[in-house]
């Protein structure tokens, strides 16, 4: 027999579709779609491309409750089209964004994972990017939290990676990765010398979730587990913070040193130890309660 | 894209719900497949939308046994496929009904 007890218990976040993730994430049976795919709301763009359609354009929303409390839920599937944002997809998740302004629930959860803007669909996704993120925006605005969480196959990159970091917190799993231009978009335009996207190590290095925790820039690494993402959720609501000129200056400050400090840095592990981390190479390797330990106090804006 | 539509006379009931089930991903090699109640005399009418095209002889193969069993009458099942195997065709039916079974008992 093999040895199975180093296989970790309960269940993937990373290896879920949308629809799982949500069911496991909220209280059980408590979740009520939104225009659902009996409704057939679909992508009109997609049939004369020859493109297979889907009756959720790749995104899920709802209501439901987090720990009893009522929440507004979105959960982008990756696994069409990469997650990718179509003029259907992107009016669901404003839609529910504009929602959250006249149902006040206690927070809204976006499960990100989306390469961006649908292609296929061109300018009616990038505007959809932008009504997205003013909804979100506006979502804040009136007091209500918007939690990001990203740790699917496809990442969270292009606009999606904007709007999450429009988000008033972020969690993550190492797996999970978060950026504007993704991996293969920067070796296509700016060559393989420039970066090597086969080059795992280094993906992680400048996108995944530990970079982007010790960046300051996600609020919350987790465990690989859609419980743990559930128990970040819980305990981050009420630890945010209203939207205010106040707090954006002092992000913009955030911003403004990190630029000063690591502007010319190569690459993340240097970075990691600019920061006063002692053997940062070792940090990929490490397992998420060795890391938090190994980089407790180092990190910068975290709530 | 082709669209394939396809009607089996069915004889067997199941308690009413008014729910549909969705089960599977639209992406390469894999299909989405809905199950709803719908009025349609006895008949079960499944609707496929697939980017393969030519393959109406084999959806009518694997779609046969499928009816074969589970012979429910008034039943809407709507595919969207992205050029799924045969057999991967036959796992998210099976998934989807088991799905939809669950929720209308």
């Amino acid at each position: 027999m093999s040895d199975l007890s180093g296989i970790r218990r309960g269940h993937s976040y990373y290896e879920a579709t949308a629809r799982d993730r949500i069911s496991k994430l909220l209280d059980s049976n408590s979740f009520q779609e939104l225009i659902g795919p009996a409704e057939r709301i679909a992508s009109p763009h997609l049939e004369p491309l020859g493109q297979p359609c889907s009756f959720n354009d790749g995104i899920i929303i709802g209501t439901g409750n987090l720990n009893g409390l009522p929440v507004l839920i979105a959960s982008q599937e990756g696994g069409f089209m990469g997650g990718s944002v179509g003029e259907v997809h992107g009016a669901k998740l404003t839609g529910l964004l504009e929602r959250a302004v006249d149902e006040k629930p206690a927070a809204v959860l976006l499960l990100l994972e989306s390469g961006g803007v649908r292609l296929h669909e061109a300018n009616a996704g990038l505007i959809a990017i932008s009504e997205v993120i003013r909804a979100l925006l506006t979502t804040r605005k009136s007091g209500i939290p918007v939690l990001g969480l990203i740790g699917g196959a496809y990442g969270c990159f292009g606009g999606m990676g904007i709007v999450a970091r429009c988000c008033d917190a972020l969690i993550i799993n190492e797996e999970g990765r978060l950026g504007l231009s993704g991996p293969d978009v920067i070796e296509t335009t700016m060559g393989v010398e420039e970066f090597d996207s086969t080059d795992r190590a280094l993906v992680w290095r400048t996108v995944g979730g530990k970079h982007r925790y010790l960046l300051g820039e996600v609020q919350c690494l987790v465990e690989d587990d859609i419980e743990a993402f559930r128990a970040a959720a819980i305990e981050i609501i009420d630890k945010v913070q209203p939207l205010s000129l106040e707090s954006l200056e002092q992000e913009n400050l955030v911003l403004s040193q990190r630029l000063a400090n690591y502007g010319h840095s190569q690459d993340g592990a240097e970075i990691w130890g600019a920061m006063g981390i002692a053997d940062p190479q070792k940090l990929p390797l490490m397992d998420i309660p060795s890391f938090l330990k190994a980089v407790e106090g180092k990190v910068q804006g975290n709530l | 894209m082709e669209h394939l539509q396809f009607e089996f006379e069915c004889s067997g009931n199941r308690e009413d719900s008014q729910q549909a089930t969705l089960s599977g991903v639209v992406s390469s090699g894999n299909l989405e497949v809905m199950l709803e109640n719908a009025d349609l005399n006895g008949l079960c009418r499944i609707n496929v939308s697939t980017s393969a095209q030519g393959f109406g002889e084999i959806w009518q193969a694997v779609l046969n046994d499928f009816v074969a069993r589970y012979n429910l009458a008034n039943l809407q099942i709507s595919i969207n496929d992205g050029g799924a195997t045969p057999a991967v065709v036959c796992l998210r039916l099976d998934q989807a009904m088991e799905e939809y079974l669950e929720i209308s008992t």
